[in-house]
């Protein structure tokens, strides 16, 4: 069972690597559209894979953000990628194993998952 | 909407755009009378008589960029078509309240869903928010507050990952001992 007790624990941890992220800077932000069309879409699982990979992964300058409607409300659940220096990534119809390999893939590791953005979507038969 | 937690989730990005610094959850899972009531009031800047009137029609939003607002009429319908009704009152600079009551049994009547799941969602997008979410079954009574464990975190932000992911199952394991 989880109690209040674990949260101190989390607070010593977490005090430590504050201090290092405010020392590295720059960040990454990966936003997820969470309005009515979102949610009915099934983002929160998408934001709960996310945030949860982002933990386990440890990845310190990574922020996980949720938005309104972004605008294309078809293409929900979508995801945005903001790195700093970068142009820009929306992934669209995503789902919270699309989002885990984003994670990987993506964040991690550099590569765009090319098959999930916004411009695969539409430029291929299903548009 | 497939579960009525998502359709609280939609409900508390409304009160979250209306500014509240304070948002209350509640349900009541009453198998002895048959009713499930979800509540949920804020404190945020609320709404005028006239906007009041037509906030459960479809297209009536605060948005400029596009003409519908689906979140309360959905709520409504679900209500509705699970024999039940729903309610809302609101007053200009004080805040919203909305309930809606559906029949437990009523076959068209969506599950409640994962409300952990939305919880934590809530307190990820707006840490600084006070969120109180109580559930109350025939077997007894859970309450969840984000004050209650920001004086345990300290400084620490309740978006972190890994608080978030404590506060989902801290809430799933509770709700789960009411079942």
């Amino acid at each position: 069972m989880k109690s209040i007790e674990d949260l101190k624990r989390i607070r010593e941890e977490m005090q430590n690597k504050i201090k290092l992220r405010s020392e590295e800077g720059a960040e990454t932000r990966v936003v997820v559209g969470m309005a009515t069309c979102g949610i009915a879409a099934g983002a929160r699982p998408v934001l709960a894979a996310l945030v949860e990979e982002v933990g386990k992964r440890n990845l310190e300058n990574v922020t996980v953000r949720q938005t309104g409607c972004i605008g294309v409300c078809r293409l929900e659940p979508i995801v945005e990628v903001f790195e700093p220096g970068k142009e820009k990534v929306t992934y669209v119809k995503m789902d919270a194993e699309k989002a885990r390999r984003i994670i990987a893939e993506h964040i991690v590791n550099g590569h765009v998952v090319e098959e999930y953005t916004i411009g695969a979507a539409e430029g291929g038969a299903n548009a | 909407m497939k579960e009525l937690s998502l359709n609280v989730l939609d409900l508390v990005q409304n009160s979250i755009k209306a500014g509240a610094d304070c948002v209350a959850v509640s349900i009541t899972e009453s198998v002895s009378s048959d009713l499930l009531t979800i509540s949920i009031t804020d404190d945020g800047c609320g709404m005028d008589e006239e906007f009041l009137r037509r906030v459960t029609d479809p297209f009536t939003t605060t948005r400029t960029t596009r003409r519908v607002g689906m979140g309360i009429p959905l709520f409504k319908m679900a209500a509705e078509m699970a024999g039940g009704s729903f309610e809302i009152s609101s007053r200009k600079g004080e805040g919203t309240s909305l309930r809606a009551v559906f029949q437990l049994s009523h076959i068209d009547r969506p599950p409640l869903g994962d409300m952990a799941g939305t919880v934590a969602a809530i307190v990820q997008s707006s840490p600084e928010m006070k969120l109180i979410y109580e559930l109350k079954t025939d077997e007894g009574a859970f309450t969840f507050s984000t004050e209650e464990i920001k004086e345990a975190l300290g400084d620490v932000s309740l978006s972190e990952p890994e608080v978030v992911e404590w506060i989902r199952e801290y809430v799933r394991e509770n709700e789960l001992a009411l079942h």
